[in-house]
């Protein structure tokens, strides 16, 4: 079994204490993030445990790229604190369990990964997508979303075989080497997750900003730019790969949208909430969505753009509900296309 | 019978009249397991008028009178046990009246659920009435004939015969009568002050007569709805979820159920509650009091709401609901039985474990719930068996279930709901002998030649 690559060293001769201080759910002064930090490296029952929402963001926080979030996980794993109810944590490891219906496929380049989304097939159309083969379902999930359930090991157990899926019934038999990413949970899963875990990754993935990226400029020259000033909500899973941020202002420089400042933006992003109503953290969903909606109406935003289409269903009615239109980032690039 | 075709043809016309094969083949059966028994005649009155000049003559001549609406009771009530005339009521389908100020609907009682649900939505989009879960042509006459319940059960009031305000009835003699307030004045806003005379009409499996109008409550219709999924997997813990958020008086309708498809909601026990509110604050509020009912429950992570994409959302909050159809045809075959029984909440766990063996027992695939019916007074607890009607084994194993199903729910303090003609015989067998003696000579009085779907709570001899 795969083993998390964490180095308690590195915590221990860290006086910042960034994984916690930073954190926007936890409110603590260093010597407390200190002392709770130390009781989670003792492996002891910390406060860190119960009130972490499983934001990802320490992820993104440590100076020292320790994986303190995967480590969290972990500890929460190992000492049975359920972030989510039981019933609804099994019930979901039912729901998302590969279901052996794969078949081969030979696909072309591009594909598609849309993860296990299928009401969003269609949005891959259009020239943008031109020739793409679109790969999706439980037998290639990524079941990153298990670390919000505190279940390490669900994905430790599918992760390889989702891989291996990917490779004997889609890849191989295209010819293809990469694949792209439409959802932020994938490619963290690939890039930052699996290595943390040691587990090889057979192809090359590629997130789906930077593809939009690529092809946008590709067809630079059908481009209206759509003058548009948005708001943009930042994933959780965007913390796993940050370094995949900046193509968010790229994109939007090809098409002519201003990506307005924004309060909760950046390392100040704020969960949708979706996750913290599985974790029966109504009052604090709540107090997120609104912040999110209400910060994105101030700054001046007539479209919310989003990645994640978790994040996109949890907050697309609030945002209509404040004049904004909701809008996966992809199909705002078909959009400066001319395309419906 | 010697000329009957032809004064049935005269009463309703030679189109609303038959004895052909086909027809009566169609009509000698419902979707369950209980067995075919062909009438001779079926007969689609229109008028009020048309249905006492049928009861006379059948009367008369001594017919075996059976009336059905939707015909999806599924317990064979509607099958003419002594053949006769079955009544087919749809074409007395007319919306007669609104009265918006004082909440009731008059309604012939061949007017199918769907089409008020539809006509309100239209005309009178601030009411409502309370819909069952049945496809939408089932029939309000036969709805509250049968102490059916609905969307509204929980919130306002009981069973959908509760809501009845008047009926208009026509007796086996073909008298025509009016009870409640349309008796005495022309408004149909109550049953009380006066003397309760419309419960001799309802749950009676049409044995006093054919119930031809109906008044009926309607409830405010509030511009938003929201649905929330509850789920728990002891079900020991299922009353006492129900009586808190019951308490909160939050929720419009709650439904537990329990299903092994889909897979991952097998072993575990949901409850559905809907709300409606006027505005985002009251939402907000109700959505509040009805989580803080159950607080402890949640941080113990016990059990807990699941979160639901809004095109889940939608779906759930259909009224109504699509998803008992579509498990009906589940093991193909056009066969179905849907087992009723009204008990107290308390009974739920029970209910649910006699409910897993049976179907261990048998071998056959099931689904359980129950709706809460009255601000949790009683539930409409049901186990809906699916079955391959051109599987004469696998019929004969779910009329099993069915029997097995009915005794286990007398036996642990509930009694079945639109029983067939053996579940009657089951409930008579344990009720006191004044209460059977008492029903015996008000139908005698009411149908004194014994017409009225005979072989209806009877005690067999």
């Amino acid at each position: 079994m795969s083993t998390l690559q964490f180095n308690p060293a590195l915590c221990e001769k860290c006086n910042t204490v960034d994984c916690i201080m930073k954190c926007q759910y936890i409110d603590m002064d260093v010597e407390t993030a200190k002392r709770e930090q130390m009781k989670l490296l003792r492996g002891e029952k910390s406060e860190i445990l119960t009130r972490c929402v499983t934001c990802y963001a320490c992820e993104e926080y440590c100076p020292f790229h320790n994986h303190p979030f995967y480590h969290i996980v972990e500890r929460q794993e190992a000492l049975d604190v359920h972030p989510v109810p039981r019933p609804i944590e099994k019930s979901q490891v039912v729901m998302m369990a590969p279901k052996g219906r794969i078949e081969e496929k030979a696909v072309a380049a591009p594909v598609i990964n849309l993860c296990y989304f299928p009401m969003l097939k269609g949005s891959i159309r259009g020239s943008i997508y031109e020739g793409a083969s679109v790969i999706m379902g439980s037998d290639i999930f990524c079941n990153l979303m298990f670390l919000h359930f505190a279940r390490n090991s669900t994905i430790r157990e599918r992760l390889p075989k989702m891989m291996e899926n990917i490779m004997h019934y889609y890849l191989k038999p295209g010819g293809v080497e990469e694949i792209i990413c439409y959802h932020d949970e994938c490619y963290g899963t690939y890039t930052s997750w699996a290595p943390a875990f040691g587990i090889d990754v057979p192809f090359r993935p590629v997130h789906l900003f930077d593809f939009l990226h690529r092809r946008l400029t590709e067809l630079k020259s059908g481009i209206t730019p759509l003058n548009l000033k948005v708001a943009y909500q930042r994933p959780c899973s965007n913390r796993l790969c940050p370094e995949t941020e900046h193509f968010v202002d790229d994109i939007f420089a090809l098409i002519g949208v201003e990506r307005l400042e924004r309060t909760y933006d950046h390392g100040q992003a704020l969960c949708c909430g979706g996750v913290m109503e599985a974790q029966q953290l109504f009052d604090l969903a709540a107090e997120n969505q609104e912040k999110n909606v209400n910060d994105m109406k101030a700054s001046g935003a007539t479209h919310a753009v989003f990645n994640c289409p978790f994040c996109f269903f949890t907050l697309m009615g609030r945002v209509s509900d404040k004049g904004m239109t909701p809008i996966l980032m992809s199909d705002l690039c078909r959009m400066a296309l001319g395309e419906q | 019978m010697e000329g009957i075709l032809e004064k049935l043809s005269e009463i309703v016309g030679a189109d609303f009249v038959s004895n052909a094969a086909e027809e009566r083949f169609i009509y000698s059966r419902d979707q369950g397991v209980q067995p075919p028994h062909a009438p001779d005649y079926v007969v689609l009155p229109n008028t009020t008028e048309e249905v006492s000049a049928l009861i006379r003559l059948a009367n008369k001549n001594k017919i075996p009178v059976v009336p059905m609406g939707g015909a999806l009771v599924l317990s064979g009530l509607t099958i003419p046990q002594r053949g006769g005339i079955v009544l087919d009521m749809k074409r007395m389908n007319r919306i007669l009246e609104v009265n918006e100020m004082s909440h009731y609907v008059v309604v012939e009682a061949g007017a199918s659920q769907g089409m008020l649900k539809a006509y309100l939505e239209k005309h009178h989009p601030q009411l409502k009435h309370s819909i069952p879960d049945a496809p939408p042509v089932a029939t309000i006459g036969g709805n509250i004939a049968i102490h059916g319940s609905g969307h509204l059960s929980q919130s306002e009031g009981g069973f959908h015969s509760e809501m009845v305000t008047g009926l208009e009835v026509v007796l086996a003699t073909g008298e025509v009568l009016k009870l409640g307030s349309c008796s005495t004045v022309p408004k149909w806003f109550s049953r009380a002050p006066l003397p309760d005379l419309v419960g001799l009409f309802l749950g009676w499996n049409g044995t006093t007569g054919v119930i031809t109008k109906i008044g009926l409550k309607l409830f405010p219709s509030p511009k938003m709805k929201d649905i929330m999924m509850f789920m728990t997997e002891d079900v020991d813990t299922v009353p006492d979820i129900l009586f808190r958020i019951i308490g909160t008086e939050m929720a419009e309708d709650m439904a537990f159920f329990v299903s092994p498809q889909p897979a991952y909601f097998d072993g575990f026990q949901i409850i559905m509650i809907s709300v409606v509110a006027n505005s985002v604050k009251e939402m907000k509020m109700r959505r509040e009091l009805i989580c803080d009912s159950v607080r402890d429950y949640l941080e113990r992570k016990e059990a807990g709401f699941l979160p639901l994409p809004p095109h889940m959302k939608v779906k759930l909050m259909e009224a109504p609901q699509k998803n008992l159809s579509e498990f009906a045809d589940t093991v193909r075959g056009g066969g179905f039985e849907y087992v009723g029984a009204i008990m107290p909440v308390e009974c739920i766990p029970q209910a649910y474990r006699k409910g897993r063996e049976i179907t261990e027992q048998l071998g056959i695939t099931y689904s359980m719930g129950a709706r809460v019916i009255g601000r949790g007074h009683a539930v409409m607890f049901y186990y809906a068996y699916p079955f391959n009607r051109a599987d004469a084994k696998n019929m004969e194993t779910v009329a099993k279930a069915l029997e097995e199903s009915n005794e286990a729910a007398l036996e642990m303090g509930g009694i079945p709901w639109k029983a067939e003609i053996s579940g009657q015989q089951l409930i008579l067998g344990r009720m006191e002998p004044g209460t059977y003696k008492l029903m015996t000579e008000v139908r005698k009085l009411l149908d004194p030649n014994g017409i009225m779907n005979p072989g209806n709570w009877e005690v067999r001899s």
